[in-house]
């Protein structure tokens, strides 16, 4: 036959796959609103947007290893960058056309860099960018100096909570803890009867993210991420200069967060700085750790599940949610690393082992073990 | 303007010197493991509601002994804070090790758990507790003391865990019913919880036109204390010895005999043991709450990162440099000095408060990791890492 070419054979793979995600995105699209009641419906668009942001943490934790607690920063900034195009949507013939908050603490002015965002396409080139920028610069200015590892992790939660003060302390600028909601129109149109669309648009954005971190992945690049992650030092000694790669990466999945704020935002239409605590950042990272790292199936996975967990249990019993969240990180981490993809595992047949890269795994040296204990 | 500075300098001091105390522990337990512990603020927190707990107590005593029971405070928070973080090392970290990525997550996730245990802890839920425990590791206990315990243990999990769980909370419900509030009361709950100082650690130590207030000597004083303590039981103990001898090198002290296991477990509960010591510090400085810990955490990981994990006095310069940065940007005590320069008083009025002067910090942190990217004293050696 014609198909048989290794290479053939991958194109025929990634033709059933595109099929596949192309089929889940119409089922999202055409079935399941007539499945599911408006308010659930809105928490799924909700949920979806927030699974594009765990795309990113899976690109660069599950692939790259690289454990960002501070990734609520870019999904808030894209988050507010939205939400301040849409407080600007005031009619021309307003007396006042400043935000209401800008009013109440007496600025008269729009500042300089909120003036741009009464354009809608600089709005969408900034949500784009600007976490893209912000994320690059960071991570080159760390990244630089081969800060790694938990070093690097508790250096992003200290961002967040700079971030986080920043925010909740400029009232002028950014409404301060209330953050910005109530808004009206959108391109000159009620913004109430758009959910549907944004919803689409939320699925859209998803796909066009999948199909992304997977061209990331599947590549070179994707190998050269998960050396990264396996064996940094190895990678550096065979010629490569990781910190690029590291910056790329985390620069990606900085955008990807903050466009999932964008969408996040407009379908709840809120934006506040509680979206830069600290805990909804490594909230985040559960995501994906209870779908299943390395797996981007399992990040989108994760993130729905978990997040319908959480407004189902938070619904019934509010008190214990904290117990459960708890549980959850204690559970994923000790038991279940590899995640719910990780338990198909236990329904396929173990493999033989040729070769043992690791020691443990070798059963002369496992016997070995057994009889010197007896 | 002198004694305004003086005042300012005193204030961050004594900020950096509960900053001191909790980084110690988590700059050893770092530096040996190679573990950060997210739910070392809730150590902090835990000890904080001890000393509540034991304030309590004392005051059912005649009042000459309600003077010094914060004495007792400190060695209970002590002990409490060390016998969690024991249990956290045996029954979490110790499977972790190697993957201290993961050791965040799970430690975040106890974090969590602390935190609503002591809103909702109440004598149900003690109960509850205290019959799981001895249903689970009693049953686990007899089940070890079978031959063939090794083969049948998963099994024997997957039915002990469900039903101590099961009963415990049924026999729990079931006394909340009929005993109502008495049982179900949370114990403190999520407000905040006052601790009032002793009489004579209020009031203040006048010098010129301002007070040292004793209460903030009272926790320099004992931070020297720790301080001192901890410098002599590493350098003068064989415990001491076993720890810096595993943090220097973990494989070669396990092959010459060191029960590296026994000196994580140990290490880890004393790096919780200053955790606690920490909280009593701060319940003395305003009340506290189920929150308490997370407003000092991030500072604390901030002082080992700039520390370095390389030697006490980097943890010591980093604590009270970052606490006095913190206060003197905070306070706004450098603006009077830029008055003539305007854009300058302007920059720094913009960070004047306690939350801007966090960005600031931050950003003095990122500019000198720059420089210096292993903290102070980085860990010497010839290192592939850095």
């Amino acid at each position: 036959m014609l198909m048989n070419t290794p290479k053939q054979r991958r194109g025929n793979q990634l033709l059933i796959e595109a099929g596949i995600v192309v089929a889940i995105a119409l089922i999202l699209i055409l079935i399941v609103p007539w499945v599911l009641t408006d308010f659930r419906l809105n928490l799924l668009g909700r949920f979806l947007a927030l699974s594009i942001a765990g795309l990113g943490i899976d690109l660069i934790w599950g692939y790259t290893g690289l454990l960002s607690l501070g990734h609520g920063v870019f999904f808030a900034l894209g988050g507010y960058l939205l939400a301040m195009y849409l407080k600007l949507q005031i009619p021309e013939t307003a007396s006042n056309r400043l935000p209401e908050f800008m009013n109440l603490y007496g600025v008269t002015e729009l500042p300089w860099f909120w003036q741009p965002f009464h354009n809608f396409g600089f709005t969408m080139v900034a949500i784009l960018f600007l976490p893209t920028i912000i994320g690059g610069l960071l991570g080159y200015l760390v990244f630089r100096n081969r800060i790694r590892g938990v070093y690097f992790s508790i250096l992003t939660q200290a961002a967040t909570i700079v971030f986080f003060n920043f925010f909740n302390g400029q009232q002028k600028l950014f409404n301060g803890t209330n953050g910005l909601t109530d808004f009206k129109t959108i391109l000159g149109a009620d913004i109430g009867t758009y959910q549907y669309t944004f919803y689409i648009l939320t699925i859209a954005f998803l796909v066009l993210a999948y199909a992304l971190c997977r061209w990331l992945t599947s590549g070179s690049f994707g190998n050269l991420l998960v050396a990264i992650r396996d064996d940094e030092n190895r990678l550096r000694f065979s010629g490569y200069n990781p910190t690029g790669f590291k910056v790329i990466v985390f620069a990606v999945s900085a955008a990807l967060a903050g466009i999932g704020g964008a969408f996040y935002t407009i379908q709840t239409g809120r934006v506040s700085p509680q979206l830069m605590d600290i805990g909804f950042s490594i909230e985040m990272v559960i995501w994906v750790a209870a779908g299943g790292r390395a797996t981007l199936v399992g990040a989108i996975l994760g993130t729905l599940l978990v997040n319908f967990a959480k407004s189902l249990l938070s619904e019934q019993f509010p008190d214990v949610w904290l117990f459960f969240q708890g549980a959850l990180f204690l559970l994923v981490v000790t038991v279940l690393p590899e995640g719910i993809i990780g338990l198909k595992k236990l329904f396929q047949r173990k493999k033989s082992i040729d070769t043992y890269p690791d020691i443990d795994l070798d059963p002369d040296v496992q016997s070995e073990r057994e009889h010197l204990s007896n | 303007m002198l004694s305004g500075l003086l005042e300012a300098v005193f204030n961050g001091m004594s900020i950096g010197s509960v900053l001191l105390i909790s980084a110690l522990g988590l700059a050893i337990v770092f530096g040996l493991m190679g573990v950060i512990n997210l739910a070392h603020g809730e150590l902090m927190m835990l000890g904080a509601y001890t000393t509540f707990v034991v304030q309590n107590i004392f005051k059912l005593l005649p009042t000459p002994l309600f003077e010094f029971y914060i004495f007792f405070a400190l060695i209970a928070a002590f002990f409490v804070a060390a016998a969690v973080g024991f249990v956290l090392e045996r029954g979490v970290i110790r499977f972790l090790y190697g993957r201290p990525l993961e050791t965040l997550l799970a430690t975040w996730g106890v974090s969590l758990i602390l935190q609503q245990f002591v809103r909702s802890i109440s004598w149900g839920l003690a109960i509850a507790i205290s019959l799981f425990c001895l249903l689970f590791f009693g049953g686990m206990q007899l089940i070890n003391r079978r031959p063939n315990a090794e083969s049948i243990r998963t099994k024997a999990i997957a039915i002990i865990l469900p039903l101590s769980i099961g009963i415990s909370s049924i026999v729990s419900i079931f006394l909340g019913n009929t005993f109502g509030l008495t049982i179900t009361k949370p114990w403190f709950g999520a407000q905040n919880v006052d601790v009032t100082a002793p009489a004579w650690l209020r009031g203040g130590l006048p010098i010129g036109d301002f007070q040292l207030p004793y209460s903030r000597l009272f926790i320099m004083l004992m931070t020297a204390i720790c301080l001192v303590g901890i410098y002599l039981f590493l350098q003068r103990t064989n415990w001491g010895l076993r720890i810096r001898a595993v943090t220097q090198n973990r494989n070669m002290s396990a092959c010459l005999g060191i029960p590296t296991a026994t000196v994580d477990a140990f290490t880890f509960a004393l790096g919780s043991g200053l955790a606690g010591i920490a909280g009593c510090a701060i319940s003395l400085l305003g009340s506290v709450g189920p929150n308490t810990g997370q407003n000092y955490v991030v500072d604390t990981f901030m002082v080992v990162v700039v520390g370095g994990v390389g030697k006490l006095a980097g943890t010591i310069i980093a604590a009270l440099a970052i606490g006095t940065a913190s206060y003197l940007i905070g306070s706004g005590t450098f603006i009077s000095m830029f008055a003539s320069l305007q854009p300058v008083a302007d920059f720094l009025t913009f960070f004047a408060t306690t939350s801007m002067a966090k960005v600031m910090v931050f950003a003095l942190i990122i500019t000198f990791l720059q420089v210096r990217p292993g903290g102070i004293f980085p860990q010497k050696g010839r290192n592939v890492e850095l």
